[in-house]
């Protein structure tokens, strides 16, 4: 056998290397296996299509006007949905041994975890751009114009990056990867439709009007119709960021103590 | 129990009391290793012996519940990180990333241990060479057979030549062509200066591979030494003698056995061993040669063959454990408690 041996011992990539690694792995996940993308195109296609045809007629009049209110809604949505995978994909890591690996080497600890959430981004700034693209073809004419559909796509992704730390939480400790997709979609469900996507609140019976109200999904919301309006206030761009920053509060360090112990 | 010699230098692993309990079960219950540098270790044991989780706590992926463990002097939970700057972990289960392509994990790796972009594809490129895995370099790790992921398991594993590798059970599940290049690799990698703690349920394995063997059951250790330590401590050498006449066998054992010495039939219908079961020093393995031979020669019995040696691992195991040693299915999940063994 050929010279095998390497004593030459660089030093370890710093925190913002190994991040950078890991979400190159993501991306060449992807590259490898597009079919990870079916959800990510999938979800913001269907659920734009779907709920402008559905709805449109029973709720607003017409699918065109409707579409004028619920583009927004539906960008949160769909870009919400997509965050489940977070938890998913590294549950697969843990599971098939691949982070024992990673966990053994010389490398800051965060490092899988926060390029895998680069690779992620990636993945939201996607499906928001093709809601926002098919919104546009299907007639949707925000007043905020190109600032404003993209500060409304940035505070989505920023909500989503920050409710990807309780997917990444759930991965920690669920068993398997369906059992984190599963139990994220029952948990999304309930929390995204009861909020202010899809109708007004004030037609909703005061009990889920309240819920609705408190929703951090719908603080979300707000802000991003505004945003694409052009009429958002400091306090309607403060709350979503809020509801972003609590998210990361609670699920960032709990990751992190979960991540320790495992 | 059979204490390792002194030892001169440092020591790879010094484990002490180790403890480390899932729920009720003790899956590692008072661990003592003593492993020198520079050899080839094996941790021999039955499927959920503790194998596992002791590999997992040394590559400070596990922390102790009791006792002390050092690596190569440092604290595997106080000086983790800089017991991780000199280990490497081939886990059980291969842990390439198995939809990257086998290069695109070498790099991956590389990266992470610090190399430059040039440096890291110019490793990859050795190490698929030296693996014989330059032709599957751009295949998904996915599509590769199991022997080859094995390989680019342990290739990963030596990207920066570690001091001290833990291979845990790395040819499970592998056809023999597949284990005996492994072995040469394992080889190659404890002859290059690195020393190999290697764990295993085959006994031939740690009998072709081992200079020291550590014989853990039930989460202890019951026995360690060398691999001819080991076979002493269960009895002399002995021999086995192959006759010309299958038919001869009935005599040529009751010719053979006395008192003191015990015969076998061996599964070949033309094959006994005989064996003195009391503790025995080495020279009275060629009394008892000549004593079968002189008695056989006498009563005009042919021989074809006959081997003098120490008995096998498996004897060795089955006097320990008191039952066969199982090599049949891989270890369960590591938090598998121990007293889901089988006897067979």
């Amino acid at each position: 056998m050929t010279a095998i041996s390497c004593r030459e011992r660089p030093a370890p990539a710093g925190p913002a290397a190994a991040s950078l690694a890991f979400a190159w792995r993501s991306l060449l996940k992807i590259k490898h296996v597009p079919e990870q993308l079916g959800d990510v195109i999938g979800i913001p296609v269907l659920f734009t299509l779907l709920f402008t045809y559905l709805f449109g007629g029973a709720l607003a009049g017409s699918t065109h006007g409707y579409l004028q209110f619920l583009l927004p809604g539906t960008l949160a949505l769909a870009v919400v949905f997509v965050t489940v995978y977070s938890g998913v994909t590294l549950n697969a890591d843990l599971t098939t041994g691949a982070f024992d690996r990673f966990r053994s080497m010389p490398v800051w600890r965060p490092a899988p975890i926060l390029g895998a959430l680069i690779g992620d981004i990636g993945r939201y700034l996607l499906a928001g751009g093709l809601v926002v693209g098919l919104g546009l073809a299907m007639g949707y004419r925000p007043a905020g114009g190109p600032a404003g559909m993209l500060a409304a796509i940035a505070i989505v992704v920023l909500f989503a990056s920050a409710l990807s730390w309780a997917w990444i939480t759930l991965g920690l400790v669920l068993r398997s990867p369906n059992a984190v997709m599963s139990i994220g979609f029952v948990i999304l469900f309930p929390v995204t439709f009861m909020s202010n996507i899809f109708v007004n609140p004030a037609t909703m019976p005061g009990w889920l009007r309240g819920i609705s109200d408190v929703n951090p999904v719908s603080h979300l919301v707000t802000a991003t119709r505004a945003l694409m309006a052009g009429t958002a206030t400091t306090p309607q761009v403060l709350w979503a960021v809020a509801a972003a920053a609590a998210l990361i509060a609670v699920f960032a360090p709990l990751t992190a103590l979960l991540y320790q112990r495992k | 129990m059979i204490t390792a010699p002194s030892i001169i230098g440092d020591l790879a692993v010094e484990t002490d009391g180790l403890v480390k309990t899932f729920g009720a079960a003790r899956a590692v219950d008072g661990v003592n290793l003593t492993i020198p540098r520079g050899s080839l270790y094996g941790v021999l044991g039955p499927n959920g012996a503790g194998k596992t989780t002791t590999i997992r706590i040394l590559a400070t992926l596990l922390r102790p519940d009791g006792g002390t463990a050092r690596v190569l002097g440092h604290d595997v939970v106080r000086e983790a990180a800089a017991v991780r700057k000199l280990v490497s972990l081939t886990g059980q289960f291969a842990s390439v990333d198995t939809d990257l392509t086998a290069e695109e994990n070498l790099l991956l790796l590389a990266r992470l241990l610090g190399h430059s972009r040039r440096r890291a594809r110019r490793r990859a490129g050795e190490l698929l060479a030296a693996f014989d895995l330059t032709g599957a370099a751009r295949d998904q790790a996915a599509r590769m057979s199991g022997g080859m992921r094995r390989k680019l398991d342990l290739a990963a594993s030596i990207i920066v030549t570690p001091d001290l590798l833990f291979l845990d059970e790395p040819t499970t599940g592998l056809d023999p062509r597949s284990r005996s290049a492994l072995w040469e690799i394992v080889r190659g990698i404890v002859a290059d200066g690195t020393t190999v703690l290697l764990t295993t349920q085959y006994l031939d394995e740690a009998d072709k591979l081992a200079d020291r063997i550590a014989v853990i059951d039930h989460g202890r250790v019951i026995a360690a030494g060398t691999r001819g330590e080991l076979k002493n401590s269960v009895g002399s050498a002995g021999i086995r003698i192959r006759l010309l006449d299958p038919a001869h066998r009935d005599r040529a054992r009751d010719l053979i056995a006395d008192h003191q010495i015990v015969v076998h039939d061996e599964p070949d219908p033309a094959v006994i061993s005989a064996r003195i079961p009391a503790q025995q020093r080495a020279e009275t393995a060629g009394e008892l040669a000549a004593h079968a031979l002189g008695r056989l020669t006498g009563a005009g019995i042919g021989v074809s063959d006959f081997t003098l040696g120490q008995p096998s691992l498996d004897e060795v195991f089955l006097a320990l454990t008191g039952r066969q040693a199982t090599a049949a299915q891989p270890e369960q999940a590591q938090s598998a408690p121990a007293e889901t063994k089988t006897i067979r």
